[in-house]
């Protein structure tokens, strides 16, 4: 049968959700083959056998942490040659985005980025993307080479599939570019114990009506009481008031999550783009002509500072 | 020694407008207003800066899009920057991104060039790959998604705030950066800036100064081919209700409706 060649997206072998529904849109093209690179790469092999993957291609290196992008693109390559998969799936995060870009190159190849869902066809594989900040939904597919697609979050369930997962270590030659981009540092941003933004269920937003850091601290007791993940506006974040990771929007995140609760957020076109294809919109919003409210399923005028935090009272209340 | 700077900017249609796809499914770029993509005025300005803290440099603004796409190239030679280069052909019509970057690579390379400054992503395709494949092709390194960056000697540093953490990056030159909009806002043209860029230089090439095949580039050379466009419904709008200190406890009687709690 056809293999697909899977970018694994994983953290020291704790592999992430987004790389588990690609799994799961792979099996729709043929057998997933794996590929986990870096420190941590062989222990990923027990979940993604789980979940439909026939081998995992694994690599260590160097490399792959003291320069940018284009070791990954070496051992993609490698991979690449050594299985001939009629697709290759990598996750929609901004790194591998540029390491499927640069692959589409090498291997003269179309491109397809930010898929959210994904069909076999007569022709290849379907993909769907929106487009102009989701007016629109738009059916694409490769016509030269090999597809190269890359997925957003959320764009399919995650379904185990037990499969043999047999570890296989990939050779990597890297190339005279490998170590053009140097990484001089890094430092890691440090975990808040909630959801993480694009892969949450429940997003929970503030924006400029938030009027202040300390103030998100209301934001934050919602999303908590929810189990939520905490989303900002960039006006919110531009005025230092939260994180730029946090950030949604057609230049922060954009999430897809069942439930988008935007509070004190006006609803602008860029915001729109990051937060549109929420399952349910809620919002609060002291401005009864706000945008946002074109959007919602269900939003209430007023001054967040009452609103949010009888609704997290309530929250609580009811979830006992 | 001059430096060398190249910005990438598109012509695409503006977001506060309605923007369409034409019956091609190409984007629709006769019927929508046109203008510099946002995110590359954000180039421009690391490129002006960059060449501000240099003993001499110049900056050239390239562009692959249709006529009216010489309005992006004013705008950004009426920020500062110094000549333009606009490529433009009947042929490049639905050109993909693979295209773009094979177009771009090869008038970078006519140009010349120490250091290429780009948007992260345009506001149209929003793909955010092209910085990355015009590196892939001109054999250079890439030091993209930046939030900071600044040129020393013959090295270009940057600070790319990534999803997992922030690292700080080099490179010789020549390179390709990416800036983000959290790199420092962009400067508006002054008067002084939009009077003078009406006597910059604008070099027009076509596929055939750069030596590209047309069935290589354009709707029927693309590497992808859109096969459908619908347009979504509107959402149409839920129940709005006014808060009279209740406010709280109706959405949340909602969001158990809803089986959210
Ligand atoms: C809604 C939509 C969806 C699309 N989907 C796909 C797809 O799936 N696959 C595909 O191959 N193509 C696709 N395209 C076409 C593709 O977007 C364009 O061909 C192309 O210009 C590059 O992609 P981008 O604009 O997304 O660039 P990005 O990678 O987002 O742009 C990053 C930077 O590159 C520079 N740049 C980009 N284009 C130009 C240009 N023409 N001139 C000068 N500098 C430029 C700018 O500095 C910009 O900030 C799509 C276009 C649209 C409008
Ligand atoms: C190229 C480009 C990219 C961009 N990318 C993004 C992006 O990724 N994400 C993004 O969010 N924006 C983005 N923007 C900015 C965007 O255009 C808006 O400026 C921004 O979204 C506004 O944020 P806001 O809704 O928080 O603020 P505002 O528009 O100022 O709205 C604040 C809202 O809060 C309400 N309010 C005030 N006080 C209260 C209160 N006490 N209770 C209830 N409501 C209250 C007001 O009625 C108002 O509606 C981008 C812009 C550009 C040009």
């Amino acid at each position: 049968m056809a293999e697909v060649l899977v970018y694994v997206d994983h953290v020291d072998g704790a592999v992430r959700k987004p790389t588990l529904e690609l799994l799961t849109l792979a099996r729709r093209l043929g057998e997933p083959v794996a590929l986990a690179l870096g420190a941590g790469a062989e222990a990923t092999a027990a979940t993604l056998g789980e979940h439909g993957a026939v081998r995992v291609l694994t690599a260590d290196a160097p490399e792959f942490t003291d320069y940018l992008v284009v070791p990954k693109v070496d051992a993609l390559q490698a991979a690449y040659d050594s299985v001939s998969p009629v697709a290759v799936l990598l996750p929609s995060s901004g790194e591998a985005k540029e390491i499927a870009a640069r692959l589409a190159v090498r291997i003269g190849s179309g491109l397809i980025t930010d898929a959210v869902d994904l069909e076999a066809g007569d022709q290849g594989p379907v993909a769907t993307q929106s487009a102009f900040a989701a007016a629109y939904s738009t059916k694409s597919r490769i016509s030269k080479g090999t597809p190269v697609i890359t997925v957003k979050p959320n764009s399919a369930p995650v379904e185990p599939s037990a499969a043999a997962g047999t570890v296989e270590a990939l050779a990597v030659s890297f190339g005279d570019t490998a170590t053009g981009t140097k990484v001089v540092s890094r430092e890691p941003r440090e975990s808040t114990g909630r959801p993480e933004l694009t892969e949450a269920a429940i997003v929970v937003s503030g924006g400029r009506g938030v009027n202040g850091a300390e103030n998100f601290a209301v934001i934050e007791a919602l999303a908590d009481s929810l189990g939520a993940a905490v989303g900002a506006s960039r006006a919110a974040v531009d005025a230092g008031w939260y994180p730029h990771s946090n950030q949604v929007g057609q230049t922060g995140k954009s999430v897809s999550p069942q439930l988008y609760i935007a509070s004190g957020i006006s609803g602008a076109i860029q915001h729109r783009a990051g937060m549109q294809t929420s399952k349910t919109i809620v919002a609060v919003n002291k401005d009864a002509e706000a945008p946002i409210f074109d959007l919602v399923d269900f939003g209430i005028v007023g001054d967040l500072f009452a609103v949010v935090p009888q609704l997290t009272d309530e929250v609580k209340a009811r979830k006992g | 020694m001059s430096l060398r700077i190249v910005v990438c900017v598109k012509y695409v249609p503006d977001a506060a407008g309605d923007r369409h796809f034409a019956d091609d499914l190409t984007v629709d770029r006769e019927d929508a207003d046109g203008l510099l993509s946002e995110l590359d005025e954000y180039a421009v300005e690391q490129a002006l800066q960059i060449a501000d803290d240099a003993d001499d440099a110049e900056i050239t603004v390239v562009t692959v899009g249709p006529e009216d796409a010489k309005d992006a190239l004013r705008k950004a030679l009426s920020m500062g920057a110094d000549k333009a280069v606009h490529v433009e052909d009947d042929d490049l019509h639905g050109t993909d991104v693979v295209g773009t970057s094979l177009v771009l690579a090869k008038a970078i390379e006519k140009t010349g060039y120490d250091l290429v400054v780009c948007g992260m992503a345009s506001t149209d395709g929003t793909m955010g790959v092209l910085p990355a494949m015009l590196a892939e092709r001109l054999g250079v390194p890439q030091v993209t998604l930046l939030s900071e960056v600044s040129v020393e000697g013959g090295t270009v540093k940057g600070r790319r705030d990534g999803d997992a953490a922030t690292e700080r990056l080099e490179a010789s030159l020549p390179a390709v950066v990416s800036v983000t909009d959290q790199s420092g806002e962009a400067r508006y043209p002054s008067f002084k800036g939009i009077m003078a860029a009406k006597k910059k230089p604008v070099e027009s090439l076509d596929l055939g100064d750069l030596d590209i095949d047309a069935d290589e580039v354009g709707l029927g050379g693309a590497w992808t081919a859109v096969d459908a466009v619908t347009e979504r419904p509107a959402r149409t709008q839920g129940t709005i209700v006014k808060d009279e200190g209740e406010g709280g406890k109706q959405l949340a009687a909602y969001l158990a409706e809803q089986k959210f709690i």
